[in-house]
């Protein structure tokens, strides 16, 4: 039992970690892209923004999509609060709020992690640092989450934690994919192409997972299968079932802890059957852009009423 | 060391020869181990440490990346063990007589009765809550947390500057820079018995949960009020939260439920037994006190009063710790404990006596002149620093409202070293304890906070005004 504005920040401070993580990858991706030119940057560029929700934000401040610029935007920009460092401030303010509900450890490695890149990104960052910073935020993130599992009391604390990532991971998974669905399509025309290679590596690069799915697919890229592996997979722990299979583990440690069954328990386990029984032929045959829609609205949902079953809010 | 050239300041740490004094002399030969080089390193190192436990505070109106620090020296303030006992029975005394003060102001007033305080400072005390006339604190204790400032002048004089009876803060500073000390120096600590202060939280909690309220039931549940994470004093508040397992609540978390002030929790409402608040008794209940505050819980005082809840430190208190009450604390202990003070007040001219006055204002130049209700340093003239233009400007101000002004004279405060780029060199400082009250003992943690006025010369030990603090030791009797 804790207080629900301390439930709260907990929840969100995991979110605005999970999402600093996750956008930070995102311009690691479109930065490679960038570089091999196999592709017209702008275009990935766009795409990127719009995975990471902040395109029109950026419109409004700049004319044209161009690398240094997204990058700027993205990492550190005051016009995005999603940035990495907007993000990473909230998490701390969100850590600060809650104080009394983190160990020492965990306050402190959000608190430097903060601190470093509050440095890193005081000025306008140039390319050439753009490998190390990226390397920092993900350090960072891998000691919160290390601190974490290594120092937390695993109790409804950890509960709520675990449910702001996995909602917020989930979100951004499905996101990735959806505005790449096209790539993933088992259309004719591009298959095979060099063009393709590039974009389904994007995907896998971005969700970490392309070392993953070489091991487990071999050399051969077969876009059903990256489908698969990132919607489906049990053991990948970007795919939107392993997400769902963490939301009902975390929501069922509430149940047990407190002895009562939320209507959000409900919806994550629906959530989590539907997928369980789906195999990636009926994703595509229902239309997988309809499919990834509606799993980004109800996840949505479900986040929603987490809120309001354990009194978030007044 | 000299004083504007007049006064001698004593040296805690160094006699008149240079040779350091008794409790500092262990210290003293670790010390020249050091080279000034490396004490800078450690210096830079303890700053980190600082920044990323997050001991910082918030500035009004500035950035999350402007967040302050207060200035931590590293040469600790000892105290031996001799010198503490009597310190500590003085303060129990002090302590003890403050209770019994308010309790007595609260009931039959009988301190007026007999002619030993006026009426009228109470009457016309604005930190006087006629709310509070009858009402019995559970375990009748008022003030349950106490800071006391005291300040040095010689080996065998301390003075009581000021008491805090309110919501004293300092004491996670107190903890983390003795945390910080035994992180940096390892080694002086086997080498120099020191006795511990890190089980303050505990008997904190200890003292609050023995001050439960009737209403309770069981193991009492306790929560610290905070303004909010924009407070400067909040990492203090957060701190104590987390060092006591106790929640930390905001005023928007609470409600009344079923005659009980209760906390909204991811499974409803639950009562809480003990509040130990740092927010002003003003602001504390917005339909008794201050009806536009944001920060308390509407209809509190209520339940405070029927018995649903303790409220620590009880409202009110203030009514023991302004400084025109200050003047009459040797009657008050006297009054109430049957013996002389042990310790001593500095003694105060109360300008709103006629005589008092005229002698103030033909001395400005040797006296301090403060505000009866002003803290943190701000509206005070130290007379022997001011220029003359200064002095003229305040004694208008003076004449104005006499009563408002108390003066004392500038007292040479003790000196301790700190490191300054040149090496070591002394400073003023004071000493805040912290006095843990519950209704059956009195429990002081042996140190304190030492602020330290990290320029030179400079009497103002204040965080507000560039003050420093330094760990504070009180050496094992053996």
């Amino acid at each position: 039992m804790m207080l629900g504005r301390t439930a709260s920040g907990l929840y969100w401070m995991f979110r605005q970690l999970e999402r600093a993580e996750n956008t930070a990858r995102l311009i690691e991706a479109g930065f490679r892209m960038a570089l091999t030119r196999s592709v017209s940057a702008s275009n990935e560029w766009e795409s990127i923004l719009t995975t990471a929700g902040c395109r029109e934000a950026f419109l409004q401040v700049h004319d044209e999509i161009e690398t240094g610029a997204v990058v700027d935007f993205m990492l550190r920009s005051k016009d995005n609060p999603a940035s990495v460092l907007g993000l990473y401030s909230s998490a701390r303010r969100n850590a600060r709020q809650v104080r009394t509900a983190l160990t020492r450890e965990v306050w402190e490695a959000v608190n430097e992690g903060w601190m470093t890149l509050n440095g890193l990104l005081s000025r306008q960052v140039r390319l050439a640092e753009l490998p190390d910073i990226i390397s920092s935020v993900r350090q960072h993130s891998a000691l919160v989450r290390g601190m974490l599992y290594g120092t937390m009391l695993q109790d409804d604390s950890f509960n709520y934690a675990r449910l702001g990532t996995f909602i917020e991971r989930a979100d951004n998974t499905a996101r990735i994919l959806d505005v790449k669905y096209y790539v993933l399509l088992p259309a004719t025309s591009y298959v095979g192409s060099s063009l393709d290679n590039v974009q389904w590596e994007t995907v896998l690069r971005s969700v970490a997972a392309e070392r993953a799915f070489r091991w487990l697919h071999g050399g051969e890229s077969k876009p059903a299968e990256i489908a698969d592996f990132l919607i489906l997979d049990r053991r990948m722990p970007r795919a939107l079932y392993y997400c769902c299979c963490e939301i009902v583990d975390n929501l069922a440690g509430l149940a047990s802890a407190y002895g009562i069954r939320k209507p959000s328990h409900e919806l994550a386990e629906t959530a989590q059957a539907r997928l369980g029984q789906s195999s990636i032929e009926d994703i595509f045959d229902a239309g997988l852009h309809e499919f990834l829609g509606e799993f980004l609205v109800r996840n949505n949902a479900l986040g929603n009423q987490i809120e309001t079953d354990y009194r978030f809010y007044e | 060391m000299e004083l504007w050239g007049k006064v001698l300041a004593f040296d805690e740490m160094h006699d008149g020869t240079g040779k350091p004094r008794k409790p500092f002399a262990d210290y003293a030969g670790w010390l020249e181990g050091y080279s000034p080089a490396e004490l800078r390193r450690k210096a830079r190192e303890a700053e980190t440490f600082f920044r990323r436990t997050g001991i910082t505070f918030n500035v009004y109106g500035a950035s999350e990346a402007d967040e302050r620090l207060i200035p931590f020296d590293l040469v600790p303030r000892i105290i031996a063990a001799h010198e503490w006992a009597r310190l500590e029975k003085g303060i129990e005394q002090r302590v003890q007589a403050i209770n019994a003060f308010l309790h007595d102001i609260y009931h039959k007033q009988e301190i007026v009765r007999a002619g030993r305080i006026p009426l009228k400072l109470i009457a016309e005390n604005d930190a006087f809550l006629p709310k509070m006339l009858g009402v019995e604190p559970p375990g009748g204790v008022y003030t349950h947390i106490v800071g006391v400032d005291l300040v040095r002048t010689s080996k065998n004089e301390f003075f009581v500057l000021e008491d805090n009876a309110r919501t004293p803060s300092g004491v996670s500073y107190m903890i983390e820079n003795r945390e910080t000390m035994l992180r940096m120096f390892p080694e002086l600590f086997s080498r120099i018995p020191v006795q511990p202060v890190g089980d303050y939280p505990t008997n904190l909690r200890r003292a609050l949960a023995r001050s439960a309220p009737p209403a309770c039931r069981g193991r009492p549940t306790i929560a610290v009020l905070t303004p909010g994470v924009h407070n400067s004093a909040y990492f203090e508040h957060a701190f104590l939260a987390d060092q006591m397992g106790a929640e930390l609540v905001e005023g928007h978390d609470l409600r009344v439920v079923d005659g009980r002030i209760a906390m909204r929790t991811t499974r409803g409402y639950m009562p809480i037994d003990v509040l130990y608040r740092r927010v002003d008794d003003d602001y504390l209940d917005p339909l008794n006190f201050k009806p536009d505050s944001v920060l308390g819980v509407p209809g509190i005082m209520d339940i405070y009063r029927a018995g649903g809840i303790t409220i620590a430190n009880a409202p009110g208190t203030g009514v023991a710790d302004d400084k025109a009450i200050y003047s009459y604390m040797p009657d008050i202990v006297e009054f109430y404990t049957g013996k002389p003070p042990i310790l001593q007040n500095v003694p105060t001219w109360r300008c709103s006596e006629p005589d008092a006055l005229a002698y103030v204002l033909e001395h400005l130049e040797e006296l301090v002149v403060k505000e009866v209700h002003g803290s943190g340093g701000y509206g005070m003239l130290v007379g022997p620093a001011a220029s003359k233009r200064e002095r003229a400007a305040f004694a208008r101000k003076l004449k104005a409202r006499p009563a408002n002004y108390i003066a004392q004279p500038t007292l040479a405060l003790s000196t301790v070293p700190i490191l300054t780029r040149a090496g070591l060199a002394p400073r003023h400082v004071d000493l805040r304890p912290f006095v843990l009250v519950s209704p059956d003992r009195v429990h002081i943690t042996p140190g304190g906070l030492t602020r330290v006025a990290m320029k030179k010369g400079s009497l103002v030990v204040n965080s507000s005004q560039g003050g420093g603090t330094k760990d504070t030791w009180i050496l094992e009797d053996r």
